[in-house]
């Protein structure tokens, strides 16, 4: 028989709750209604601020189709609950409908708390909680113009970058005598506020409000010591109060202070009623933090399927973030609360760097910590909590925790707390699995794949369990690519016989040729067939075309953005037909042509190159095709030129060397035909300009493109793509597609944004530079072989019959062109065919 | 055995391959960066189609080796022997070096 949950709130923790019911729910015992107040379906507030980096509703929403599909589940959004009879089992809501429930479950969240001082509600105040409110703030934002954040938490410091982000001049307002009260403590409080104001943020702390002033809307806020700051736009952050209305329609206990009281079941008074999340008070005590939300979720969602006893076993308040660029983390008793504490101390004012560590009376059990300006230390000592120190205290504390090992760590402690996974389970995935990489461990264990702070521990713990992590290219060369690259461009070594004779061993192999190769050529070393060059070539950049399974070659002339005249199409038809090619239109908007054997590529090569071709390098680990769509000349939706820009990008990036082969596609309006976001870079064409995005792709294993930036002018574009692509190519490891390197960049998108958009690194103009490089010394390498008798000669069939066609080469006929025939020659010996014979 | 002239030693690269017709054997010949000369047979036994010359040359531990540029198995340029594969190997022929500098590979 068929019960109804209704649960009222459709906001994260709601959206768990609906999830972990029907993910367990085999017989359909529950039929879910939810009722949302919000227009739109649960989303990652969590997240709210990236909305204002580009990333679109949709982006931030939390359900997919499948939710609207599932027929055992009802969402009414936009709709609110004004009645609970409990007596009756039924809510009511606005519109006057009332259903009736077996089971109730509030999930109503928390309001933004507005504190009482004058002029709060002239216009321009908001408050920092939903996407409308997000899009609110923007509309009023005024670039220059002062904002004021009244909080100086979590929230109200991601309400300051908000504004920071608009181009406004940001105060914040903060009544404690310093950021963050509830998760540093002093000496953290300090040096946050410090990286705060060098971010060119005005902190104002131990500061009341006393008023907010002006006439129709905001003009200025006054502070009780007498300050005055203008503001022409405030943003309330001072904390959320539980939204616990209901309580009394319902007839229901309140804790002390706000939230529907409920016991560790997350049960009411009421059998059939639940709270969970930040409207609920357990035992009496609210929490503000998706975490323990989406935990009572799963263990209401046990007890309705009768599947465990659902506890809630109590929240970890551990928080690592990156606020305004800066890392903060707090652990366990960070205030050092517990009787008889002990505190040690490392502050680097010099470095920006604030690290405490609290421990119990004898100096022996770690209770907690804050870290502030580098959290690197963050994965090896949550876990350690309530646990006897492995080293000695100071040594914990140098930079980065370099003095633990993760020997140190009890197999049951927690390394993964975002999805409880602890180091015994990760280790028993390595070995039971063989697994080889962090890739690896994500994809079994689940470890590091929400916040992604575990991820060195991941890899430290690959290596306690004896897996070589070794970089070394191949049994030549010891050092990785990235390694190599760094020692060619610093050395201006240009040969490889230079490299492997200074740096290497033995005379190498088909793994470090063509990646010393590939470094030479993106550096700019010359024609990739030039001396000794040549012969590290891979086959297909040996012969300028893409080998294929019967020895012989496909040509693909360059197309930029797939646009092409009349005539040199005709061109492409008759090469073909003189040659007797197969031609097949790729993926990327080209035209390949097969079965051409290599002592014919020189000729064609010249037909091609004097109809005003060139190569189109689809046989390199190059740049490959930039994909267009046909942009705002033609289409009726069209909101930019993405064909002038895909052209562009493609004769910019023309014959650029890297460790993979590279894709990109730039779609004129957020339709997307040019399929961009699943390309190595994609662009996307809004009204306020070019959104870009990076790491999609991924081969075997499919990856939608990031978002790096948004409302970006042509310029800032292609200078955000010259970094990107640079580093790419500076960094990344042997044949690692973008979005694998994307994914082993320690801080991931974040990292990458720093570098890329921030210049964290200070080498922007760097790799800049090296681009432009690029930029002016390319010329097509298919013209430079016609123009080189030497390199010419090496185009034969055989050396002693140069034109005698390859016997092992046969063709047959289908759908009217040729195709790779059966093997003509008997096959070599096998060993083994040796002995029976 | 009779010697069969393939080209001069120019055309031929150090850690560089040609293919050569020889009677009616495709052979790959090879230079090593030490320049001594190898020629094995051009037929790349995983796949049939007559590559090996294209292949890259080198070294495993030591032993002169070349990968094929299909699917990348490496063989022993001494013996043909496949290194990744026991069950496959190259057919080996004599190559040598005229004192007028051509190179010479016989049918055994």
């Amino acid at each position: 028989m068929t019960r109804t949950l209704i649960v009222i709130g459709h906001g994260m923790v709601g959206h768990r709750l609906v999830e972990a019911v029907r993910q367990r729910d085999a017989t359909d015992a529950w039929r879910v209604v939810v009722f949302g107040e919000e227009p739109r379906p649960a989303y990652d507030r969590v997240a709210l601020s990236s909305y204002l980096d580009g990333k679109s509703a949709e982006d931030l929403s939390l359900t997919g189709q499948d939710v609207w599909d599932d027929p055992m589940v009802e969402l009414r959004l936009g709709t609110a609950v004004t009645g609970v009879d409990r007596a009756a089992r039924t809510v009511s809501t606005a519109d006057g409908s009332v259903v009736g429930y077996d089971a109730l479950v509030l999930a109503t969240g928390s309001r933004p708390f507005v504190p009482p001082v004058p002029g709060r509600d002239l216009d321009g105040c908001f408050v920092y909680r939903t996407i409308e409110d997000l899009d609110a703030i923007r509309a009023a934002a005024t670039e220059g113009a002062p904002g004021v954040v009244i909080g100086g938490g979590l929230l109200g410091l991601e309400a300051a970058g908000a504004l920071r982000r608009l181009g406004m001049r940001t105060h914040v307002v903060e009544m404690a005598p310093r950021l963050m009260p509830l998760q540093v403590d002093e000496g953290g409080g300090q040096v946050l506020g410090r990286l705060v104001t060098d971010l060119g943020l005005t902190v104002h702390c131990g500061a009341a409000i006393e008023s907010i002033d002006g006439d129709d809307r905001v003009r200025s806020i006054a502070l009780a010591d007498g300050t005055v700051l203008d503001a022409e736009l405030v943003v309330f952050s001072a904390g959320v109060r539980p939204r616990d209305e209901l309580a009394e329609v319902a007839g229901l206990e309140r804790g002390e202070r706000g939230g529907f009281l409920v016991d560790e079941f997350c049960r009411t008074s009421d059998e059939r009623v639940w709270a969970v999340g930040e409207c609920a008070a357990v035992q009496g005590r609210c929490y503000g933090l998706v975490a323990p939300g989406y935990s009572m979720a799963e263990g209401v969602a046990e007890q309705l399927l009768e599947l465990g006893d659902g506890t809630f076993p109590g929240a970890d308040l551990s928080t690592k973030l990156k606020l305004l660029g800066v890392d903060v983390a707090s652990f366990g008793d960070a205030h050092g609360q517990t009787p008889g504490a002990l505190e040690v101390v490392y502050a680097n004012n010099a470095a920006g760097t604030y690290a405490k560590l609290v421990l119990s009376d004898d100096a022996r059990v770690l209770l907690g910590g804050v870290l502030v300006g580098d959290a690197g230390a963050y994965s090896v000592l949550r876990p350690l909590v309530g646990r006897e120190l492995p080293a000695p205290p100071e040594q914990l504390l140098l930079p980065a925790g370099s003095g633990v090992d993760a020997g140190a760590l009890p197999a049951d402690a927690t390394v993964c707390s975002c999805n409880n996974v602890t180091k015994q389970d990760i280790t028993t995935a390595i070995t039971e699995q063989q697994l080889t990489d962090v890739p690896g461990v994500k994809a079994c264990t689940r470890a590091g794949t929400s916040c992604g702070s575990c991820v060195p521990m991941l890899k430290t713990l690959l290596g306690e369990c004896g897996v070589v992590t070794s970089t070394a290219l191949c049994e030549h060369f010891p050092q990785s690519r990235s390694e190599l690259f760094e020692i060619v461009r610093a050395t201006g070594t240009r040969s490889f016989s230079e490299l492997i004779g200074k740096h290497g061993t033995g005379r190498g192999c088909d793994i470090c040729k063509p990646v010393v190769a590939s470094i030479l050529a993106s550096l700019g070393h010359g024609h990739v067939l030039d001396g000794e060059q040549a012969g590290l070539q891979d086959t297909n950049d040996r012969f300028l075309a893409n080998l294929q399974r019967n020895g012989t070659y496909s040509v693909v002339p360059r197309v930029p953005g797939g646009e092409i005249t009349p005539d040199k199409l005709i061109v492409l038809g008759e090469v073909a037909k003189e040659f007797g090619l197969y031609t097949k239109i790729t993926g990327g908007q080209r035209i390949d042509l097969f079965g051409a054997r290599v002592e014919q590529l020189p000729r064609i090569w010249r037909r091609l190159v004097d109809a005003g071709f060139e190569s189109g390098h689809a046989y390199g680990k190059a740049l490959r095709t930039v994909k267009s769509c046909v942009g705002n000349d033609w289409c009726r939706y069209g909101v930019q030129d993405s064909v002038s820009m895909a052209i562009r990008l493609e004769l910019r990036y023309r014959g650029l060397r890297a460790p993979h082969k590279v894709k990109a596609g730039v779609s004129g309006c957020a339709r997307e035909c040019a399929e961009a976001r699943g390309k190595d870079f994609g662009v996307i064409a809004t009204e306020k300009g070019w959104n870009l995005y990076v790491g999609g792709n991924g081969g075997f294993t499919p990856r939608h493109a990031e978002l790096l930036a948004a409302d970006l002018d042509d310029e800032r574009l292609v200078q955000l793509i010259d970094r990107f692509l640079m580093f790419y190519v500076r960094t990344a490891d042997r044949l690692q597609r973008t979005s694998a390197w994307l994914e082993s960049l320690d801080g991931g998108l974040d990292h990458l944004r720093e570098v890329v958009v921030e210049d964290s690194l200070g080498i922007a103009a760097e790799l800049e530079e090296a681009m432009q490089r690029h930029v002016d010394s390319y010329t097509d390498e298919w013209a430079g072989v016609l123009a080189d008798p030497d390199k010419l000669a090496r185009f034969v069939s055989f050396v002693n019959a140069p034109e005698a066609p390859d016997p092992t080469i046969r063709f047959v006929e289908e759908r009217g062109q040729i195709r790779p025939g059966p093997v003509a020659l008997p096959m070599p010996a096998f060993a083994t065919q040796e002995v029976s014979s | 055995m009779t010697w069969q002239p393939i080209c001069a030693l120019e055309m031929l690269p150090p850690e560089y391959g040609v293919p050569a017709l020889v009677q009616d054997r495709p052979v790959a010949v090879f230079r090593t960066h030490d320049d001594e000369l190898y020629a094995v047979g051009n037929v790349d036994p995983f796949c049939g189609a007559g590559v090996i010359s294209r292949g890259i040359v080198g070294d495993r531990g030591g032993e002169p080796t070349v990968a094929s540029p299909m699917l990348k198995q490496v063989f022993s340029l001494r013996t043909g022997q496949c290194l990744d594969d026991p069950s496959a190997r190259l057919p080996v022929y004599p190559v040598r070096r005229r004192p007028d500098g051509v190179v010479e590979v016989a049918l055994p």
